[in-house]
């Protein structure tokens, strides 16, 4: 069974210190949510307040439609993940994995098959006799997901569960998420300051910046269409040209940049004069396009095969990425090379300074 | 075997035990099992010379041989010093049998009055133990895991100032609390809880209390530092999957605070069952401890052989049922020495 999760106005304030403010947003049931944001930003305790651990200072958490106010972590219908796993070291894997069952006061029977079954919904089928610091990372990090499973949560919660394993573990790792979410069709909710990890794996992501949640959508829309400066820089690499809004026009803003005036769509309808921030994205920046163009020195070249990264120095001192891809990257200009960028309108977003 | 033939064995003991180390370590040096710069070579001589005479000093004066005198003790006849090491000096198991049967050579009887004392001591340091762990356990888990460091200072002080005073002075502190006249019953008098006063000591109270709190330190710190080692994590994982505090206490902390209980209660138990100054001081009249029996073999019937008995029949069950009770627990001497 899986449920909805609520937010309304969440705030926790920690003595005087605002962890989160103001969160607003509806999970929905089945759902693989994300939260992505920097270290620090709020995202455990954003989960720590939907698993029990703290009281909002203001607001409600609702999970599938209940106010959860007063309900203690052990009465939610919630599994958390922990960042540092939490195994119990004087317990095999399977009396980890079981533990929840004991709780709830099943027999031993069945607490071990229900384990067995767990273990292999994880391919650990042949460890449960293990002690829990027998296993590698990736198999604690298992463990873990199946402890959790084990007590038939309706919202599993994970936070950074993948930050620990080395990077190729981690890649088999999201895929191995993704795939046990579907089987087990409950709401996951994930926490990562990894925006790979958050594209890759999620239904939709919640952009978090220093306690607020700054935007809610899927991987495209956050990644395409951003609407806050921060989320534009965040998620993804970005080129940013600061300046003022010079004219708009029909859904598009001319930006006054000292590299010279581009135009870029105006998605949140800034007015003629406002400080604006115009990003595009290396993938839109063209090596010898003419519209929107200004000029640069090749700084620096680096070739990962199928992409090509291009590092320029621009006429005001400041660094831009252009990224090549496919047949383009033979075209990479040499190093010293001054050439002329420039983008399509549409592919530019202007933004309020963050 | 005569005593005079004996004794020098028992000097000689830990002589040749030290020369079979050495023989033992040349052996390994010689094989090539050990490699390395030696022990001189690595201290220098004079600070090498110093630490082994004053570990061995220690060790050999203060722990091996006085052991090992009061075992051989326990063997011999009470004699005049007359006759010490005479022909009548010989090793018997009269002292053993005394405590047994009440008779150095009779078995008519039970010697009900030691043997009861003795059997109740073990009971009673058992219990007390139990006591001891149910009041700190809950103590040690709030500093380890819930207070902030300076509530845990200020508990540590209040903790350990108390055992600047001597332990006789604090079981005389007991005594002044729970005599007839003493601050509790004028507090209950006063409270018009009784009408006459609860003779306290009379009914052990007194020393049960002392016991409990002579020792009390031994328990907390051990506790205190296995459970510090928890991570908070682990605990909040526990409730998370559902489990209440009394399941997360039992199932989850217990079990991974598990050498620090053991090693507590070990150190209290012994200690308790060997306790001297609150049953001297606290006891009640009719009260049943066997170290004031031991004491009394000592000094009021100045029979140090069949003190040196009692005291090793002591020692020997302590030891025994300590590790009994960790073979049940599945538990090393190493770890809970961690
Ligand atoms: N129990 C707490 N007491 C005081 N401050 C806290 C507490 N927990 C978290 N914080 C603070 O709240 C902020 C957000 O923390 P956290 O939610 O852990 O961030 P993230 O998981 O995004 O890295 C941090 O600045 C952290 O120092
Ligand atoms: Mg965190």
């Amino acid at each position: 069974m899986t449920a909805d999760v609520e937010l309304e106005a969440v705030t926790v304030r920690f003595g005087t210190f605002t962890a989160v403010e103001n969160a607003s947003l509806k999970i929905e049931g089945g759902e693989f949510f994300s939260f992505l944001g920097p270290s620090g930003c709020g995202k455990t305790t954003i989960l720590r307040t939907i698993s029990g651990f703290i009281e909002p200072s203001s607001g409600q958490v609702r999970i599938g439609g209940r106010d959860m106010r007063g309900i203690g972590a052990n009465k939610r219908p919630t599994a958390l993940i922990f960042q540092s796993l939490a195994l119990f070291p004087m317990m095999t894997v399977a009396e980890n994995v079981a533990y929840g069952l004991r709780v709830r006061g099943a027999s031993k029977s069945a607490r071990m098959k229900k384990a067995e079954e767990l273990l292999n919904l994880v391919a650990l089928g042949d460890q449960g006799g293990k002690k829990v610091d027998e296993l590698s990372g990736g198999q604690r990090q298992r463990v873990a997901i199946a402890r959790a499973l084990a007590v038939e949560p309706q919202v599993l919660l994970l936070d950074e569960p993948l930050s620990a394993l080395d990077l190729k573990l981690r890649q088999h790792m999201r895929n191995e998420l993704r795939a046990i979410q579907r089987r087990v069709g409950i709401t996951f909710i994930y926490i990562t300051h990894d925006q790979g990890e958050a594209l890759t794996m999620s239904d939709r992501i919640a952009v978090m910046n220093a306690g607020r949640i700054e935007q809610i959508g899927d991987g495209r829309s956050v990644y395409t269409a951003p609407r806050t400066a921060f989320v534009a820089g965040f998620v993804g690499e970005n080129n940013a040209m600061r300046g003022k809004v010079a004219s708009v026009g029909e859904g598009f803003a001319v930006v006054e940049t000292p590299l010279g005036a581009f135009r870029g769509t105006n998605p949140l309808g800034l007015t003629a004069g406002a400080p604006a921030v115009l990003f595009v994205r290396p993938e839109a920046l063209h090596i010898g396009s003419t519209e929107n163009a200004c000029t640069a020195a090749t700084t620096e070249v680096a070739y990962e095969g199928n992409l090509t990264h291009v590092g320029l120095r621009a006429d005001d001192g400041s660094h831009l990425l252009v990224l090549l891809g496919g047949g383009e990257t033979r075209s990479a200009p040499p190093i010293g090379a001054r050439v002329g960028l420039g983008f399509d309108a549409a592919d530019a977003i202007v933004l309020p300074p963050g | 075997m005569l005593a005079s033939v004996g004794h020098p064995f028992v000097l000689a003991l830990p002589v040749v035990v030290l020369a079979m180390f050495l023989w033992i370590a040349r052996r390994e040096r010689r094989l090539g099992l050990v490699q390395g710069p030696g022990y001189f070579q690595r201290n220098g001589v004079p600070i090498g010379l110093f630490l082994l005479i004053a570990v061995l000093a220690w060790a050999v004066f203060m722990i091996v041989l006085p052991q090992l005198f009061m075992i051989e003790l326990s063997f011999r006849p009470k004699l005049p010093p007359s006759q010490t090491f005479g022909p009548r000096d010989v090793y018997s198991l009269q002292n053993y049998h005394y405590f047994l049967y009440g008779s150095p050579t009779s078995s008519a009887n039970w010697n009900t009055v030691h043997l009861r004392a003795f059997w109740q001591t073990i009971v009673a340091s058992i219990v007390v133990t139990f006591a001891n762990f149910a009041l700190c356990y809950p103590l040690a888990f709030y500093m380890a895991q819930v207070a902030g460091a300076a509530r845990v200072r200020f508990l540590l002080l209040l903790l350990i100032t108390p055992y600047w005073v001597n332990e006789i002075l604090r079981a005389f502190a007991f005594r002044v609390m729970f005599a007839s006249s003493g601050l509790i019953n004028k507090l209950l008098l006063a409270g018009g809880l009784v009408a006459e006063p609860i003779d306290f000591l009379g009914l052990d109270v007194g020393m049960y209390a002392g016991l409990g709190y002579a020792y009390m330190l031994l328990m907390v710190f051990p506790l205190y530092n296995a459970i510090e080692a928890m991570p908070k994590a682990q605990i909040e994982a526990a409730r998370d999957l559902g489990a209440p505090w009394w399941h997360i206490h039992l199932f989850v902390v217990m079990p991974f605070a598990r050498p620090g209980i053991a090693s507590g209660c070990t150190l209290v138990f012994m200690l308790t069952a060997g306790a001297l100054a609150a049953p001297l001081v606290l006891g009640g009249p009719r009260s049943l401890w066997f170290t004031p029996i031991v004491y009394d073999r000592f000094y009021q019937a100045f029979h140090w052989p069949q003190g040196s008995a009692y005291a090793l029949i002591l020692l020997l069950t302590c030891i025994a049922f300590v590790l009994a009770v960790m073979r049940i627990g599945k538990l090393s001497l190493v770890e809970i020495t961690r």
